[in-house]
């Protein structure tokens, strides 16, 4: 094939694909590319103010003094530390559990499948804000049911003091999401071909032997996308600490980063906002670009 | 039946569940049954975990504002005021909640079919035709799948601030009609479930390229409804954007008039109103997932498995 040919051929495919990837392209470039180059540029200005700050402010350029100012920021780093703390405690039980779940479901000592698959994915209905209103009346000092049932046995508990606050967010986002962690887990075990656990049952590999030695690794995949999507999810954590401001006044207005950033914005402190979202940002991409190498690594 | 090795020890054939879709034969069917009850009991714990907070939120919706945080929360009260207290939050502050609902809903269902259809059209695209550069487009969208939508609020905020496009309809509905994970979806499930003979015989028949696509349709029906629905979803729980993005309150969805109710604490809009208001506004959510069910398990298994 000459050349001349190929070209033509590319460019017959190029005109084929047009009209169907261009329309999606353009929108993402205007809901993507625009807003991250934007706050990227946007994040090495600042607002100089001249004088007594009576007269006029203007924009000049900053270099890297946002960022500086970003990892000098203690309310900021604090926050970084929340959502961390919250990610090493909350990611693990949560998948731990949804793995569980998916392996009992998936096992035929479960009866009632169909059942206990609608019922972990009930909570999926309601995540962010909605499972925030109903667990922040759960929550209520002096409203909840659980803290009067408690107290009639009584226990004293409170959910909103300081050092609860972690385990109590914590605690709204495994009861979202770990069926829906369930479900794609669950939906990977069904791929597992029914030969391969014949053969280890004849090997007298069987139960939970087999669960965790060959079905596991074989969803390797599945695991991974949880883990990495609880992590991403996990550093963006913002509905629940919000609605739970309304039971907890002690929740602090930086709790984290995403809520560190919107202050930012709300105080005017625009190109500080920007310079706070793109860390963030890169952040959640490098964290989750180093669990998939990491977990690649493991399998060789 | 299924083609068992059957083993002595099992003592409860009935046990064996009847599989609809794909009867397998299974190493586990020798459980006993003291272990069958335990796994029962584990998976029944974790069920009243899940189901526990929404039975509360069913409960205290039927009660009359006075009783709600009296008396047994877990149970229902004296009287059954479902019905007066969807009427008094229909009627609060003008009958603002319709207003917010219906929002929602244009964002949602609107969102949802604009970004299914762009889409599919960009994974089929990306799966069918063989163009240079396909796959650093790809790669390009993959990677937005890994930023999540709470972390680019804030620069579509910066951007839709200095368009002054802020506080419109368009603010919340064009950030929703572009879906990354759903073209990742739809690549991957049209590479695998539509022939390139298909196209081909298309081709030579003299059809063209979007009639041919309008017949691989219903090929990728299941891969186009899972996206939808999870479109829907994010759509309808989405609350920082449209929170950012609109302080007029008729153009606000419910999730974000919602927690403005709820931080009045109580008046002048009560708890109990709250409470209807968060149960009504799961409704549709659910109705979407009944009503498309045998579809969007078809599509997920597909998504996880690849």
């Amino acid at each position: 094939m000459s050349a001349v040919t190929i070209r033509r051929r590319r460019i017959r495919e190029l005109r084929r694909a047009a009209p169907f990837v261009l329309p999606f392209l353009l929108l993402f470039v205007i809901v993507y590319l625009v807003p991250t180059g934007y706050s990227v540029g946007q994040s090495f200005f600042a607002v100089q103010r001249s004088g007594l700050g009576l007269g006029g402010a203007e924009t000049a350029f900053a270099g890297f003094d946002n960022y500086v100012r970003v990892f000098q920021d203690g309310d900021f780093l604090a926050s970084l530390g929340r959502v961390a703390f919250v990610g090493v405690i909350q990611v693990p039980v949560m998948l731990g559990i949804a793995l569980v779940l998916a392996l009992l479901i998936d096992s035929t000592a479960s009866k009632g499948r169909g059942f206990f698959r609608i019922a972990y994915f009930v909570p999926y209905g309601l995540p962010g804000v909605i499972a925030g209103l109903v667990w922040s009346f759960l929550y209520a000092p002096t409203l909840s049911p659980l803290t009067r049932g408690f107290a009639s046995i009584g226990i004293d508990v409170s959910f909103v003091t300081d050092s609860a606050l972690p385990f109590s967010i914590a605690n709204i986002l495994t009861w979202a999401w770990t069926g829906y962690n369930t479900i794609l887990i669950y939906a990977a075990l069904q791929a597992v071909p029914e030969e391969t656990m014949e053969a280890a049952a004849l090997d007298g590999c069987s139960g939970w032997k087999a669960a965790l030695l060959i079905k596991v690794p074989q969803i390797r995949p599945a695991l991974l996308l949880t883990l990495v999507f609880s992590i991403i999810g996990t550093f963006q954590l913002y509905n629940e600490p919000v609605t739970m401001k309304s039971v907890a006044p002690n929740l602090s207005s930086t709790y984290t980063p995403i809520m560190a950033a919107l202050r930012s914005l709300s105080a005017n402190d625009f190109n500080y906002a920007a310079a706070q979202s793109v860390v963030l940002g890169a952040l959640i991409c490098v964290l989750s670009v180093f669990v998939f190498r990491a977990s690649a690594r493991s399998v060789d | 039946m299924t083609a068992t090795t059957q083993s002595p020890t099992r003592i409860e054939p009935t046990a064996e569940e009847p599989r609809p879709r794909r009867p397998r034969a299974h190493p586990f069917t020798t459980v006993n049954p003291a272990s069958r009850l335990f796994v029962l009991a584990v998976m029944s714990l974790f069920a009243l975990y899940f189901l526990l907070p929404v039975w509360w939120l069913v409960v205290s919706a039927t009660k009359r504002s006075g009783e709600i945080f009296s008396g047994n929360g877990f149970w229902f009260g004296e009287h059954f005021a479902l019905v007066r207290n969807i009427q008094t939050l229909f009627e609060a502050q003008g009958g603002i909640y319709s207003r917010w609902l219906l929002n929602s809903l244009l964002y949602a269902v609107g969102g949802g079919i604009v970004s299914t259809l762009l889409a599919s059209m960009c994974g089929y695209a990306l799966a069918k035709f063989p163009f240079p550069g396909r796959e650093a487009v790809f790669g390009t969208v993959l990677a937005a799948v890994l930023l999540p939508a709470p972390v680019l609020a804030i620069p579509l905020y910066l951007v839709f601030s200095y368009t002054g496009t802020i506080n419109t309809f368009w603010a919340v509905f064009i950030p929703s009609i572009v879906s990354p994970f759903g073209v990742y979806l739809s690549r991957i499930y049209a590479a695998s479930s539509i022939p390139d003979a298909l196209v081909e015989s298309g081709r030579l028949d003299g059809a063209g390229e979007l009639r041919i696509f309008a017949m691989c349709v219903r090929l990728m029906a299941p891969a186009m409804v899972t996206i939808f629905l999870f479109q829907f979803v994010a759509i309808w729980t989405n609350f920082l954007l449209p929170s950012l993005m609109l302080a007029d309150t008729s153009l606000q969805p419910v999730t974000v008039g919602l927690v403005g109710w709820r931080e009045l604490q109580g008046y002048p809009i009560s708890y109990t109103t709250v409470v209807t208001g968060a149960l009504v506004s799961v409704v549709p959510v659910v109705a979407m997932f009944v009503s498309l069910q045998s579809f969007w398990s078809k599509g997920l298994v597909t998504g996880a498995v690849k």
